[in-house]
């Protein structure tokens, strides 16, 4: 996993509420056996017309958005399906960190496992940001998870929440599995207890 | 003694392998459903590593979304990337050992049905899945929930997950529900009333008369869709019901272990005087029966309603309600009973179980569909289906024009040939009405499968209390 630390770049408006994952990636993208090369399908059934060409008037379409790393987004971003696909695609198109009110749990954790950041900030916050979106490619937004911040193009500064460790694995890219095989032992003895107090298990 | 505790606290603590300071947990796994859409990375990430399965025995994996649902369908899905999918899990499932029920076996079905069914689900076990329906087995009084890919991959190497514990909200509905009025109806309402973010960072307990008045399938549906409400995880208490019907399941505990689980499992409820961080309640007696008009699971009204308006929204809902009336096709203002339909689907993880089709099948009884409708009734496993048959349910619905289907995930997620086409309209008793969720362009409305099978009879979305004649 790529680490996350810090990041400026052009952000993309998405005011939409309960953007789902159905949305990020359709169904028939999740045929793959593989990671990688979903980017192209991102967004697909909003960014193509039923001929596959683009949709002139959906956000990543635009000249200022086609390489924008960021999404400013409406309410509960990604809810529905637990599809991992849907960070994949995200991650496959260059985009790293999402800014929304809220997220889809599933969702949430699944950014976090990939190297993308989700920024939860009030709604006063993400209408500021929608508005310095819309300004199109000039107005970069800087992301710092050290530091817990995002910082407007007009450099106004809003502070965010992350659990530690979730920040501690995204800063230094670390895989979690190869952490907790380290716990092999306590996995061990749990097993061993569990087996005398629940041996229906 | 200590402090009370919900039933999600209870299952929570004897699961914690370790605790970190900050309240970060590695909480251990009993039971884990794999399929094959979310499981090929998760595989491939093992062997990249030299890494094996820690408990293939606790390790369940069927193929369910891609498989087509009409005969001759072993070894022979046409779709070459569905086909890939499936022909890895069978590879995956050989190299590592784990249980699997291929295609070709009779208790193939939808991951979610199987496990309750085969008696993999137990009261007070931790249960997780590639896939956001896991709740389904929260029935049980089990902590149940959907997981990403890379947790997928977590699971198989440790049979543990990182988890920090969430809060705990209690749903309660409270009397008995009217006649006509389903499972599906409660779930959908309690969305409708909490918005598809109202459960985020919870558990739900769900818990009141109408919930214990429901058998077993009914709470499977209402657990089902916690997670369209924005919760990882429903829960019901197990009580008799619960235990009745696992007993004798192939997987359930046999004597002394019996006893032992039965002990345990009398355990498995919330203490009187526990916290819960959030509180709704409904009464029983106001769920009429609902349906969807818009693209999201929260856009909900008694099927005696009207297309609403999206002035009548605040906030971002505004514009997501215009988006949703022009993606439907649908004006406010036209009553929800006038919106015609050209298909009906039966079937899903929500509601493709026995009695499911009961319920159906009795709406269906000695009438036809209407006339040009496409109507598919999809078990959600083999022994349902098989079932079905035995108990004449299934020459119900072919008498009725209904197709009847093998085993699968079928239309609620277009994965497989079952599909809506642009612009189609659909009455589906699955769980997610989202833009091309069941086929690009589809249009679906969410509802009970007694509602599915009365709106397939008139051929437009219907109150299925005018078709049960005096009992309603």
């Amino acid at each position: 996993m790529d680490k996350f630390e810090k990041l400026t770049g052009v952000a993309a408006p998405m005011p939409l509420v309960n953007i789902d994952t159905d949305m990020i990636i359709p169904k028939q993208f999740l045929k793959t056996i593989k990671r990688s090369g979903l980017g192209k399908n991102l967004f697909d059934e909003m960014r193509y017309d039923d001929n596959g060409n683009e949709r002139e008037d959906f956000v990543l379409n635009q000249p200022a958005y086609r390489h924008a790393e960021i999404i400013v987004a409406g309410d509960n971003f990604g809810c529905g399906s637990s599809r991992e696909h849907a960070p994949w695609a995200l991650l496959d198109f260059g985009i790293r960190c999402v800014i929304s009110t809220s997220f889809a749990d599933i969702f949430f954790n699944n950014c976090f496992k990939n190297g993308i950041l989700p920024v939860v900030l009030p709604q006063e916050a993400i209408d500021e940001l929608m508005e310095d979106a819309r300004k199109g490619s000039n107005a970069r937004i800087t992301v710092d998870l050290e530091s817990q911040t995002v910082t407007s193009s007009d450099g106004n500064t809003f502070h965010f929440e992350v659990d530690p460790f979730k920040k501690h694995c995204l800063l230094n890219g670390l895989d979690d599995i190869g952490l907790t095989l380290e716990k092999a032992s306590a996995i061990d003895t749990f097993e061993a207890k569990a087996e005398t107090l629940r041996p229906w298990v | 003694m200590s402090a009370p505790r919900t039933l999600y606290d209870k299952i929570w603590d004897d699961h914690v392998v370790q605790q970190d300071p900050d309240g970060t947990c590695l909480l251990y796994i009993d039971r884990h459903l794999v399929h094959e859409v979310t499981s090929p990375q998760a595989f491939e990430g093992l062997r990249m590593t030299g890494r094996t399965v820690r408990a293939p025995e606790k390790t369940i994996a069927v193929p369910d979304h891609n498989v087509p649902t009409t005969p001759g369908r072993e070894g022979h899905i046409e779709n070459e990337e569905s086909r890939i999918q499936v022909e890895a899990l069978d590879k995956n499932a050989k190299d590592f050992g784990v249980v699997y029920y291929p295609v070709s076996d009779i208790r193939q079905g939808i991951v979610h049905i199987i496990g309750p069914e085969q008696g993999w689900t137990l009261p007070g076990m931790t249960v997780v899945c590639g896939d956001s329906h896991t709740a389904t087995h929260g029935a049980f009084g089990a902590l149940a929930h959907g997981i990403g890919t890379s947790e997928v991959e977590h699971v198989l190497a440790t049979q543990t997950l990182i988890q920090k514990k969430s809060k705990n909200m209690k749903v309660e509905i409270t009397g008995s529900l009217r006649p006509g009025v389903t499972a599906k109806d409660i779930t959908l309402s309690v969305i409708g009333a909490t918005g598809t973010a109202g459960g985020t960072g919870h558990v739900i307990e769900y818990c009141g008369q109408a919930i214990r008045e429901l058998s077993m399938e009914g709470r499977m549906t209402v657990c089902n869709m916690a997670i369209e409400g924005g919760a990882r995880a429903g829960l019901i208490a197990p009580d008799e019901k619960t235990f009745e019907y696992v007993k004798g399941r192939p997987h359930a505990p046999k004597g002394a272990k019996w006893e032992a689980a039965m002990a345990y499992w009398q355990t498995l409820f919330s203490d009187e005087g526990a916290h819960f961080d959030k509180v709704i309640t409904l009464k029983g007696e106001d769920i009429a029966p609902v349906v969807t008009w818009g693209t999201s699971p929260e856009d909900v009204l008694p099927i005696t309603g009207e297309v609403p308006a999206p002035e009548s929204f605040h906030g971002g809902k505004v514009e997501a309600a215009k988006r949703s009336l022009d993606y439907m096709g649908l004006k406010p203002g036209t009553k929800l009973t006038d919106i015609k339909i050209d298909t009906v689907f039966i079937g899903s993880c929500t509601n493709g179980r026995i009695e499911d089709l009961r319920a159906a099948a009795a709406v269906l009884k000695g009438k036809k569909i209407a006339p040009g409708m496409r109507a598919m009734v999809v078990p959600g496993s083999g022994l349902v289906r098989e079932q079905a048959e035995q108990e004449g349910l299934a020459q119900i619905f072919i008498d009725a024009g209904f197709e009847w289907r093998l085993a699968g995930c079928s239309m609620c997620l277009a994965m497989n040939p079952d599909q809506l086409s642009p612009g189609e309209r659909c009455a589906a008793t699955s769980n997610r009405n989202f833009e091309g969720r069941q086929g690009r362009g589809g249009r679906t409305h969410l509802m009970s499968p007694a509602m599915a099978a009365a709106a397939a009879v008139t051929g437009h979305l219907t109150d299925v209390r005018e078709l049960m004649g005096e009992e309603a």
